[in-house]
């Protein structure tokens, strides 16, 4: 469903991404992983389509359209959904409005008439109890005040609710505490079905020891340096980056 | 991002949707002011010769004053000889209905939106018609009657209740109050009356629409609400104007007064041609609104959403006289391009146990300048007095911006106030997390304002609340489509 070719991307005449090639087939989970600044964010940034992030090369195929030529919202549309490293707070829309209005948004954009009032009250009861989250949340307005968790378990929240059929989740496990990190997991877990794929970026074994990945990369410097299966997150697990670093570091630079 | 910020200007910096003008015969004075103007509005107007002692002494008193130079606003010296101070709709007979309503204005109102048969069948309000300063149609003047509320046209209230207004007209502005106001009461051409009799429930929302509409014709309404002991009123004003060329001046007065628990709540919706991209052909909006809580537990409530105008500078004020009474101030104000306003209010606490409150909402966007200017005061005797007030801004991009101005001036120990302000922006996070979601840039910016408007518009009557809410996303609509 989603093909990346040879993608090189720069932030302010800087190249970030240096030739980025990745395939993912429905029902797949990828994992990336590799240490801070080699351009995790980046990538998903891109894939998002950020405006600041420039592609100079390559192409990004999705559900059969080039992906560059949508607009951010016409990629969460067609059924992109980024859970932000840092979800951003919104004062003064409250969760529950924001959420309709995106699902809205896109059920017109597929030629459907808005949801009604109970059934869409229906469809936040359901996913309320897929990902537990407190009713309370959604009478506030979005992220405002809300702790690092409670922001991390309404992203997949609202992944619940727009049904994507391609999410990243952007280091969704860092600042959770075992708990929430189970929670937002088997949330997760509940979401996947063979339609839908997900990219995962973390460094964190623990999150994957959930979700199982299909298939493990190693983004180091712009690059993708090596890819496996999950038990190459062992490895890493065990080693760190150094190695990672020690074999690529200088020859890439 | 650099983009992202284009749309942002794009989509606040829709044109104004309303910009046409009417053809209909205007008897026009010649331009300029004078006091031979003065007394020829008077005899134009018919009326008694206390009324034109009022205004001359009013225009007198004008010539001796300056005009105010500490409103946060920049504008060109106004030539005041350069102002038809007079333009009246040419009137063939008074009018009965609607059917005899000149069918210019009635096509006016239709692409306003407005029209008034819509009105009249969906939402019970009636409409009293100003167009240019001259009401050229009332309507639910019967049911009003019935119950012995009077609402006409100012000049017609001189003509038919000259005790009332002469008891009331200037009592809570007075001539002598402000440079706009001498100039208003020298030059007024027409405005609404409304008198509220003793414990009389206004049985609907009272309605007046605006409309500026020849050239270079200065606007001077005078519009007086009386609540008599016991009474409610909600009175609706609304205004729209067609493009301009040249800056328009506008200097309106208000008055209200409530008496012992009687209530008044006035919601305005003001879209004035706010000029051009470049700030070009914008009306001046000098306005003067004040009202007086003068028995117990009387309460005057103001609520606003300004979107339009070059420059407004305007505070709607209570006096808090009668002991318990209750001012409120509900405001949104939004300014766009090279839009300045410098709005706000005053809570003049005289009575004892006076309770005020204040919530502001300023939206900046553009290169446009909002200032918050606020006055709490209570009087030596004021014991007990209470204000809360809430400024908060918002800013649209990053050239634009938002500005409070406080005073307190607290001459009893007993007072208790309390402010509170915030200034968030709308910031390209925002804005990229909402279209991550599909929400595009137009309806994020529109979510994140509604949001932050909330609780003024939840002030607003049912029917304004809409047409509210519609000059909000007129002013935030962007050029696609
Ligand atoms: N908006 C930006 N402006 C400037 N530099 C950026 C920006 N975003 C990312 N970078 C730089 O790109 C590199 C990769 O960052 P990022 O993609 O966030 O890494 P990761 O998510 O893998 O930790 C870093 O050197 C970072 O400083
Ligand atoms: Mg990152």
């Amino acid at each position: 469903m989603l093909s990346i070719q040879n993608i090189h991307a720069a932030v302010e005449g800087k190249e970030i991404l240096k030739g980025i090639n990745l395939d993912i087939q429905p029902g797949e989970v990828h994992a990336i992983m590799g240490p801070n600044g080699s351009g995790k964010s980046t990538l998903a940034s891109v894939l998002a389509g950020r405006e600041e992030y420039e592609v100079t090369e390559g192409s990004i195929t999705f559900l059969g359209k080039d992906m560059l030529e949508l607009s951010p919202e016409e990629r969460s549309r067609e059924g992109l959904f980024l859970a932000f490293q840092y979800p951003v707070e919104i004062p003064g829309v409250s969760t529950t409005n924001f959420i309709k209005t995106a699902l809205n948004e896109k059920r017109k954009y597929h030629g459907l008439a808005p949801l009604d009032a109970v059934s869409f009250l229906k469809l936040m009861k359901e996913k309320m109890q897929l990902v537990e989250i407190d009713k309370a949340l959604l009478t506030r307005s979005v992220n405002e005040g809300f702790s690092g968790g409670e922001k991390k378990k309404n992203e997949i929240f609202q992944m619940a609710m727009l049904e994507p059929k391609l999410t990243i989740l952007d280091e969704t496990d860092s600042g959770l505490d075992i708990d929430a990190l189970r929670i937002v997991a088997s949330g997760v877990n509940k979401l996947r079905n063979k339609n839908n794929a997900i990219i995962v970026i973390t460094h964190y074994q623990r999150l994957l020891d959930y979700l199982q990945p299909d298939f493990v990369h190693v983004l180091y410097n712009g690059r993708i340096v090596k890819s496996g299966t999950k038990e190459l997150a062992l490895t890493l697990e065990d080693q760190g980056y150094d190695y990672i670093k020690e074999a690529f570091g200088a020859t890439t630079i | 991002m650099k983009e992202e910020m284009e749309v942002l200007e794009q989509t606040i910096g829709s044109e104004y949707k309303y910009g046409f003008v009417t053809d209909i015969e205007t008897e026009t004075v010649p331009k300029g002011i004078n006091e031979s103007i003065v007394r020829l509005i008077s005899k134009k107007k018919n009326e008694p010769e206390w009324m034109l002692n009022w205004r001359l002494k009013a225009f007198a008193h004008w010539l001796k004053m300056e005009e105010p130079k500490w409103p946060n606003v920049k504008y060109p010296p106004i030539n005041f000889q350069d102002i038809i101070y007079y333009a009246a709709p040419k009137k063939k007979k008074a009018l009965n209905g609607l059917d005899e309503v000149d069918p210019e204005l009635l096509k006016t109102f239709e692409k306003l939106g407005i029209s008034i048969s819509e009105q009249k069948r969906l939402t019970g309000v009636a409409v009293d018609v100003v167009m240019d300063s001259v009401s050229v149609a009332t309507s639910f003047k019967k049911q009003l009657a019935e119950v012995g509320i009077i609402f006409c046209s100012m000049s017609e209230a001189i003509q038919n209740h000259p005790e009332l207004v002469q008891k009331y007209i200037g009592s809570v502005v007075p001539m002598t109050d402000n440079y706009f106001a001498a100039l208003n009461s020298a030059v007024f051409t027409d405005g609404s009356f409304c008198y509220i009799p003793k414990g009389v429930r206004c049985p609907m929302e009272l309605s007046t629409y605006f409309r500026i509409n020849t050239e270079n014709s200065g606007q001077f309404e005078r519009t007086l609400i009386v609540a008599e002991e016991e009474s409610y009123v909600s009175y609706l004003e609304g205004c729209t104007a067609p493009k301009r060329d040249e800056n328009q001046l506008h200097a309106a007065v208000v008055e209200l007064v409530a008496h012992r628990k009687a209530e008044i709540k006035y919601s305005t919706v003001q879209n004035w041609y706010p000029g051009d991209a470049n700030g070009a052909g914008g009306i001046y909006n000098f306005v003067t609104k004040r009202g007086i809580c003068l028995g117990e537990y009387a309460k005057i409530s103001w609520s606003q959403v300004e979107t339009g105008s070059a420059i407004t500078w305007k505070y709607p004020s209570v006096i808090l006289k009668g002991d318990y009474s209750v001012g409120e101030f509900y405001s949104v104000a939004l300014t766009n391009h090279l839009q300045q306003a410098d709005t706000g209010t005053k809570m003049i606490h005289l009575g004892k146990n006076t309770r005020s409150r204040i919530v502001s909402k300023g939206i900046s966007a553009g290169k446009s300048q909002n200032s918050y200017r606020g006055l709490v005061r209570t009087g030596k005797n004021a014991i007990n007095a209470r204000n809360f007030s809430q400024c908060d801004s918002l800013l649209l991009g990053n050239q634009c911006g938002a500005h409070t101005f406080p005073y307190i001036e607290a001459a009893h120990p007993s007072a208790i106030i309390e402010h509170e302000a915030t200034t968030s922006k709308i910031g390209e996070d925002q804005l990229f997390y909402c279209r991550q979601r599909g929400i595009d840039t137009e309806a994020a910016v529109a979510l994140i304002v509604t949001g932050f408007a909330k609780e003024v518009m939840n002030q607003l009557p049912m029917e304004f609340a809409v047409e509210a809410q519609k000059l909000l996303a007129i002013s935030l609509e962007g050029s696609v489509g």
